[in-house]
């Protein structure tokens, strides 16, 4: 029974030795690879947009809901998380992560049902994103409104 | 060459928010899911502090597609907002500005979890 003898700290070199090293040379440069050619494709959507005659603000309300269209069909058919397991950060940080932390628990969960699997679950990540950049921007225009800073 | 200089800036910026968010992947223990928040949260923050605007009309898509884009989205809202309607934009303006962002991916969720398959857990 070594096991029971086990403290927190034994565990943690334990699962050091047992998870492979990251390989910080190949991960950094292809999270910005990859997620630089994500910008790039906004960019080339918005101008795409913009050209179509498509004011500013709404030229680029478009773009992130293509990307945000694409990222989840790909979650369904099973591509983005080979995608993302070599892009690490290059497909979690654009608005392409957001739309996955949606779609792919809202598919995981679908055997639980479509209320408290797929309605509930989906919001596992997106939700505290919505909480925490919603109460931020109250905090924001708390500010605001006291100081007259508009 | 100009809309070249457009792309490669869009490249290098979207780039480098995606490169820092690996750093903190590979060196901390913040999972993925505080990276998001953590990134809304800055958007909104560097929007509020006036950063971010220069910003976006330097990389345009490179800082508007990262999650600090949709951060600064909420603090564009919230400031029009509260200059339009006064106390109640405080609560309008954050989610009003990115309900197309939130409802997309809703929408667009919902339909793939009622199209798809989930994946064999093999």
């Amino acid at each position: 029974m070594i096991i029971m003898a086990l403290t927190p700290k034994d565990y943690e070199q334990m699962n050091k030795k047992a998870s492979p090293p990251t390989k910080s040379y190949l991960t950094i440069p292809m999270a910005f690879l990859i997620g630089g050619l994500i910008c790039t494709l906004g960019q080339f959507l918005t101008n795409l947009y913009t050209m179509l005659g498509l004011v500013k603000e709404i030229a680029s309300a478009s773009t992130s809901i293509t990307l945000i269209f694409l990222a989840a069909l790909l979650t369904g058919l099973n591509v983005f998380d080979n995608i993302a397991k070599v892009a690490g950060a290059g497909t979690l940080v654009p608005i392409t992560g957001f739309s996955n932390a949606v779609a792919a628990p809202a598919l995981e969960f679908k055997s639980e049902g479509l209320i408290l699997g797929v309605g509930a679950k989906m919001f596992t990540i997106a939700g505290p994103v919505i909480v925490y950049g919603t109460v931020a921007s109250v905090i924001y225009g708390i500010i605001l409104y006291v100081f007259k800073l508009y | 060459m100009e809309v070249f200089m457009e792309y490669l800036k869009a490249f290098l910026v979207g780039g480098l928010f995606c490169a820092v968010g690996q750093v903190l992947i590979d060196y901390t223990k913040l999972t993925p899911a505080r990276i998001l928040v953590s990134y809304v949260v800055a958007g909104v923050l560097l929007g509020a502090l006036g950063v971010y605007k220069p910003l976006v009309e330097f990389a345009g898509a490179g800082a508007t597609v990262p999650l600090t884009g949709f951060g600064y989205l909420l603090s564009t809202g919230v400031k029009k907002a509260v200059a339009e309607k006064g106390l109640i934009g405080v609560l309008t303006g954050g989610l009003t500005a990115s309900s197309a962002g939130i409802t997309a991916a809703i929408l667009f969720g919902l339909i793939v979890a009622l199209v798809f398959k989930p994946k064999d857990k093999s």
